[in-house]
């Protein structure tokens, strides 16, 4: 088959050529360096392009939000992250800004407006959402019909931001086998990466976090469990390496199941 | 006569008892720290409405939801009937409220009607207090006293229910027996006075006069006892939830101290503009009970320990040290223990004790993920993840101290804008060879 490679817009040369893209494209430090994540960047361009979505990524400008650092309680280095990203962003007029971590959406659309920041923020669910209803993005529902899905919620779109029905109005495009698990939107329970827990070894206790989730997961026979977060990727993927399921069960992030099925 | 001048002095000791124990948590509240201003009443009253009269948060477990739906309602509607005995205590009147007609009727049917039921809940609840293992209602905070609490609030308002049950009961006899019309309607308690039906006019006079007192006395004893009770709840939990804190689950307050001291770092330029501050430059983040927020303080005194909070906390699920049920706890304890101290001798007072450390440890409060489960439980919207988070900026901003990977985290991201250690010109390295296929 045919390939071609996609050149992702960078908004410095935009800007030097005079050009304002309607997005911002906030790829996020873990679409940029986490390696199973980086694919799910990867996916979510495809989306981009696909749709013919006119956007930028800020790439070697872009820099931490300062969420790890804010709930770790160092509100001093978030606010210097903060205020630079805000500058930054004022610099190119940036209104418009499309996360896929949920982290980076929860503090741009909750956080930012108190440091001056004030931007139309779409988690890209919510641009997936849109877009089906507007009928630019057809989904093929028997595409991945021959695979049970489960989804986890991730707490900075659901309990933090009250996104539960988007996710699963995608995945239902997907298949028809799609699978709740018991605990699931505003009672699922955390994948135990959140608050800055991902970056550091968790307080001793009889079980890790993840692994409490993922039996949730395997409990619903799903083959697949999707998420929508890079920290819940980590745990999850983790979680079934632990279970040594990770031949027969797949995570992927929606974008991931997006791009397969629409064969991008 | 006599009955009115007994009734009016019991009722101004009660009612003096009360105003000095809220006086002193008055006193209380005010070694607290502002928070938000309480803004946009029209949402505030919806919020109140739907969760606290509504009762929706506590349906999140439907069974046992409904048990505590019932006994609130139950108590909004025999609150009404206290009133009245107020009333008629006082003017010397027997069931006041009749002149409302029809509209008594309904109110002394319901009222009746939900003294059984709210007595029926009761009991379920002190079974599964006493006899069940209900893993909710365990835990390390969760000391002998704790329990003692309960059981004892608990078997107060089921005295409570007998009392208004028997009081009806023996005034429908009284009625029937001196051919004299009754007052409202008792749909329970029209069954309940065949228990009475031997008494002759001078017995059941007395019987029923009993039953007044002895529920009357109860409520103003109940009303006196409750702040000291985690059962203060009663009182405290419709007003906890009119004081929400409305802004999305997701979102921390902002500190605005640390915002003017940002601006002057990234703007030296504006140092000499901006007028100086004048207030004394205040610990950052909460180490001790002086430090928390009038919110935080309602809350903890709103708090009735259910522990639904701490039953869907993944830290504590999964056998970690943190419970949100004992953060919320430990605030009025130590408001408890420290704060008469500063009352008399000022905010400075010290017992060289602090809130985190030797109520708090630091384990717990690193083992906190901020997934909000704890405060989306919560059925009157109390919130622990924003309190955890405040201690947490004490620990890094005052003290420097922090798990040491969340130091190498902070340094990651001061240096190259990362949590990771890449360099921030590797950034777009992840889009350099995204092939995608031409269907």
């Amino acid at each position: 088959m045919e390939t071609r490679k996609i050149d992702v817009p960078v908004m410095a040369d935009l800007f030097a050529r005079g050009e304002k893209p309607e997005y911002l494209f906030w790829v996020g430090c873990a679409g940029a360096f986490d390696d199973r994540y980086k694919k799910v960047a990867k996916a979510f361009t495809k989306i981009l392009t696909h749709l013919n979505i006119d956007y930028a990524v800020l790439g070697k400008e872009e820099s931490c939000t300062g969420d790890p650092a804010r709930r770790a309680g160092n509100e001093m280095l978030y606010q210097m992250q903060a205020l630079q990203n805000i500058e930054l962003f004022k610099m190119y007029d940036i209104n418009k800004i499309i996360t896929i971590c949920p982290h980076c959406y929860n503090i741009f659309k909750n956080e930012y407006p108190d440091l001056g920041g004030n931007y139309e923020v779409i988690s890209y669910i919510q641009l997936l959402q849109k877009q089906i209803d507007e009928g630019n993005l057809k989904l093929d529902v028997s595409s991945l019909d021959n695979v049970t899905i489960t989804y986890h919620d991730p707490c900075y779109l659901g309990r933090a931001n009250n996104i539960y029905q988007e996710p699963r109005n995608v995945l239902k495009m997907l298949t028809r086998n799609f699978v709740e698990m018991g605990r699931n939107k505003s009672f699922a329970l955390c994948c135990g990466a959140g608050g800055a827990q991902m970056f550091k070894e968790a307080e001793k206790g009889n079980k890790e976090v993840f692994i409490e989730r993922t039996e949730d997961a395997l409990k619903t026979d799903a083959r697949v469990i999707a998420t929508a977060c890079p920290f819940c990727m980590t745990m999850i993927t983790d979680g079934l390496k632990y279970k040594n399921k990770e031949e027969e069960i797949k995570n992927y992030d929606i974008a991931e199941l997006i791009v397969q099925s629409l064969n991008l | 006569m006599i009955k009115q001048i007994v009734f009016a002095i019991v009722f101004l000791i009660t009612i003096g008892v009360f105003s000095y124990t809220i006086s002193r948590i008055i006193r209380f509240f005010k070694l607290t720290k502002p928070n938000f201003p309480v803004k946009n009443i029209g949402k505030r009253f919806r919020v109140m409405l739907e969760v606290a009269f509504g009762q929706t948060k506590i349906f999140r477990r439907p069974v046992i939801g409904l048990a505590h739906a019932l006994v609130f309602w139950g108590f909004c509607v025999i609150l009404i009937g206290s009133i009245e005995m107020v009333l008629d205590g006082f003017f010397g009147t027997e069931r006041i409220l009749k002149a409302l007609g029809i509209i008594y009727n309904i109110i002394s049917a319901s009222g009746d009607v939900f003294a059984l039921i709210v007595a029926v809940c009761i009991a379920v609840f002190l079974i599964r207090r006493v006899f069940m293992h209900i893993k909710r209602f365990e835990g390390i905070e969760m000391k002998r006293i704790s329990h003692y609490d309960a059981n004892i609030a608990l078997t107060m308002i089921l005295l409570l229910m007998l009392s208004l049950l028997g009081m009806n009961a023996a005034y429908y006899q009284h009625q029937v027996l001196l051919g004299e019309g009754i007052a409202g309607t008792y749909p329970v308690s029209f069954f309940l006075s065949g228990l009475f039906s031997g008494l002759s006019e001078e017995a059941i006079s007395h019987t029923y006069q009993a039953f007044w007192w002895s529920h009357i006395l109860l409520i103003f004893v109940f009303a006196n006892i409750l702040p000291y009770s985690k059962h203060f709840h009663v009182f405290m939990s419709v007003p906890n939830v009119f004081l929400s804190r409305l802004d999305p689950l997701g979102k921390l307050p902002n500190m605005e101290d640390i915002t003017r001291e940002v601006k002057l770092m990234l703007d030296p330029e504006a140092a000499f503009s901006a007028p100086a501050s004048e207030a004394p430059v205040e610990r950052f983040g909460v180490k001790d009970v002086e430090d928390v927020s009038w919110k935080n303080y309602f809350d903890s005194l709103a708090c009735t320990q259910c522990g639904r909070c701490t039953s869907v906390c993944p830290a504590n699920i999964t056998g970690k040290m943190l419970s949100p049920r004992k953060i919320i706890m430990d605030v009025r304890a130590r408001m408890k223990e420290k704060g008469p101290g500063m009352i008399k001798n000022g905010k400075e007072y010290t017992d060289n004790k602090s809130l985190i450390r030797d109520l708090i440890s630091e384990e717990e409060l690193w083992a906190c993920t901020t997934c909000n489960a704890c405060a989306q439980e919560c059925p009157i919207n109390i919130n622990h993840p924003t309190l955890i988070i405040d201690m947490r900026r004490y620990l890094v901003m005052e003290e420097g101290s922090a798990p040491g990977e969340l130091k190498a985290v902070f340094n990651n991201i001061e240096n190259n804008g990362a949590p990771w250690q890449f360099s921030s010109e590797d950034r777009l390295q992840w889009a350099n060879d995204i092939e995608m296929k031409i269907n």
